[in-house]
């Protein structure tokens, strides 16, 4: 880790985030997502690091009512993705997301990596099928999927379900990926995979990762914020918080006296 | 279970012995055993009769039941009566129904649960579309009548007819549209977004596709409530006898494709059957009784494919 090249992808500044029904979810939390790092957001459960972690695309505009308030910028072009003017499409593009259950379509497996392709608008068989391959072999699926391509993913196990949704998220070459708890419905062999491949992937992109895994913290992440009713309590980097947080709230909660 | 005597004294339940919780399961499933029978009695019953109506039909109207029956024109004496301006009508009809309501019912059910804000005039509207799947037909009737016939003046013919069904019909279509779109998870059409989909790119490349199969299932059964409504078809103004096709849609001269058939006037099955049940002669009602056999037959066809096409569709849905 070369700390003199640290670039910051995208930062939150002074985030309130407002749920429909008037429940203030965020309280000005701020945060760097660093280039090519892994970042991990700990907390207790209900203490909004996933309603954080769906303001990076915007998954909250899809319901109505719910309101931001403050920015995230993205870099290197300044962008404010919670600007009125820019287009949460246009955000969901550059920003890629990975959920906590596997959701694969109902469709082939194919289908479901080249999806976020075809609305890209690629027409070409063999750009698609390059891209797809690539994109299998980026969430180490490949090969034991490249003989059976054309079968529904429902057909799939867990684990290689939510590797699907890494290939799915990965083949339109996001800017960031945002994983919320994707490793929580799965075994712990399938877990290990899981991160291990994110260790792998953080080269060609930005993560910020949800996890309530304090050891999968530990394990996969460069930096880590620990949040508690809806405040950013402390960040800094992976080894500082586990080793010598500076907040009693983040020792409180990392030697487990509370949570 | 059986605790000790120290112990039972400080509770206000007595422990029971083995031998009563034994007894206790045994009374509780005697009411499994009950209900269980109650249950089958019901299905049995319900299933006789429909079963003794049909077969009673079939018996009846077996002699007729042949190829002439449905290649003949009405007629005044009954052995030579048939149902071929009834089919085709009905036939006709349908393929009207089925082309207007079906894109509107379906692109109703689709915006409303799709793009309409949810406040109280979508509310409204919802509780209004489902209480007009309960409206009585004779009403729909009565609305076109006054609506197609005396308002637009498009007569007493096919295309009033298809009309006024498919207006039956679209509550129907919008209902199973919206449960059928309401099944799919939100983790899917949020996996969609979150790859940069639009809301028109969800609704065609996964609402509509994944829920297919109920909105199917809504659009046939549907279509096969509309073949055996007699009331709003007659309010509008079939004809009970009729002695001729409706020109045909397809020539074979040019322009090859021709709507007369449209303006034509029409009988459908059910008002066939109805107009030789109303005559006094016996062997008239053997024709009514094929006739019913006819439409029974459609229907469960209809119905039995609703169910095998939701089947293999819903096959490769799992959630």
């Amino acid at each position: 880790m070369s700390e003199n090249k640290l670039n910051i992808k995208a930062e939150a500044k002074n985030l309130n985030f407002f749920y429909a029904n008037g429940t203030k979810a965020l309280k000005n939390v701020s945060l760097p997502v660093y280039e090519n790092k892994i970042t991990a957001l700990i907390g207790p459960s209900g203490c909004g690091k996933s309603t954080f972690l769906r303001c990076f695309n915007r998954m909250h505009d899809l319901y109505p009512g719910n309101r931001y308030e403050g920015q995230i910028l993205l870099h290197p072009d300044n962008t404010n993705v919670l600007g009125k003017g820019v287009d949460p499409i246009e955000v969901r593009m550059r920003i890629s997301m990975v959920f906590q259950k596997p959701n694969p379509f109902p469709k082939s497996i194919y289908e479901n990596v080249a999806y976020g392709l075809r609305i890209r608008g690629e027409r070409s068989k063999s750009a698609v099928d390059d891209k797809v391959e690539e994109a299998l072999k980026g969430a180490s699926l490949w090969n034991e999927v490249k003989s059976r391509l054309q079968d529904l993913a429902f057909n799939l196990s867990g684990g290689q379900q939510q590797r699907l949704c890494i290939a799915r998220a990965l083949a339109t070459d996001p800017e960031i990926m945002l994983f919320d708890e994707p490793t929580s419905a799965l075994d712990p062999i399938a877990t290990v995979n899981i991160e291990e491949l994110m260790s792998g992937l953080k080269n060609k992109l930005s993560i910020l990762v949800v996890t309530h895994n304090m050891q999968q913290a530990a394990r996969i992440s460069d930096y880590t914020a620990y949040m508690y009713l809806g405040e950013m309590i402390e960040f800094d980097a992976t080894d500082k918080i586990f080793t010598n947080p500076s907040r009693k709230e983040t020792e409180d909660y990392i030697t487990g006296k509370f949570g | 279970m059986v605790k000790d005597k120290m112990d039972s004294e400080f509770s206000l339940i007595k422990p029971k012995t083995l031998n009563e919780v034994r007894a206790m399961i045994r009374k509780h499933k005697r009411n499994d055993f009950i209900f269980s029978s109650i249950g089958l009695l019901t299905i049995i019953f319900a299933l006789l009769t429909l079963l003794i109506l049909f077969v009673d039909l079939v018996m009846d109207g077996y002699p007729k039941l042949n190829y002439e029956f449905f290649t003949d024109f009405p007629s005044r004496r009954a052995a030579h009566a048939g149902i071929l301006s009834a089919w085709v009508g009905s036939s006709l009809i349908m393929l009207v129904t089925f082309i207007t309501a079906v894109p509107m019912g379906v692109a109703a059910g689709v915006y409303l649960e799709e793009y309409a804000p949810k406040n109280w005039f979508t509310d409204i509207i919802e509780i209004n579309v489902t209480n007009l799947s309960g409206v009585p037909s004779i009403i729909y009737g009565l609305l076109a009548l006054g609506l197609f016939v005396y308002t637009f003046h498009l007569g007493q013919t096919i295309v009033t007819a298809g009309l006024t069904l498919g207006l039956l019909m679209l509550p129907i279509v919008i209902v199973s549209t919206r449960e059928a779109i309401r099944s799919i998870p939100i983790a899917i059409r949020e996996a969609a977004y979150a790859v940069g989909a639009t809301k028109w790119q969800v609704v065609l490349h996964h609402v509509i596709q994944y829920s297919f199969g109920g909105i199917l299932t809504g659009i046939i059964i549907g279509m096969a409530r509309a073949l055996g409504e007699t009331a709003p078809i007659i309010t509008v103004g079939a004809l009970t006898f009729i002695a001729f096709l409706p020109p045909a849609p397809i020539s074979s001269s040019a322009p090859f494709i021709s709507f007369e058939w449209l303006q034509s006037g029409f009988t459908v099955l059910p008002i066939q059957m109805f107009s030789w049940l109303s005559r006094p002669e016996h062997a008239f009602h053997i024709n009514a009784a094929a006739a019913g056999v006819v439409i029974i037959l459609l229907t469960l066809l209809m119905n039995s494919t609703a169910i095998w096409l939701r089947y293999r569709i819903r096959k490769n849905i799992k959630w």
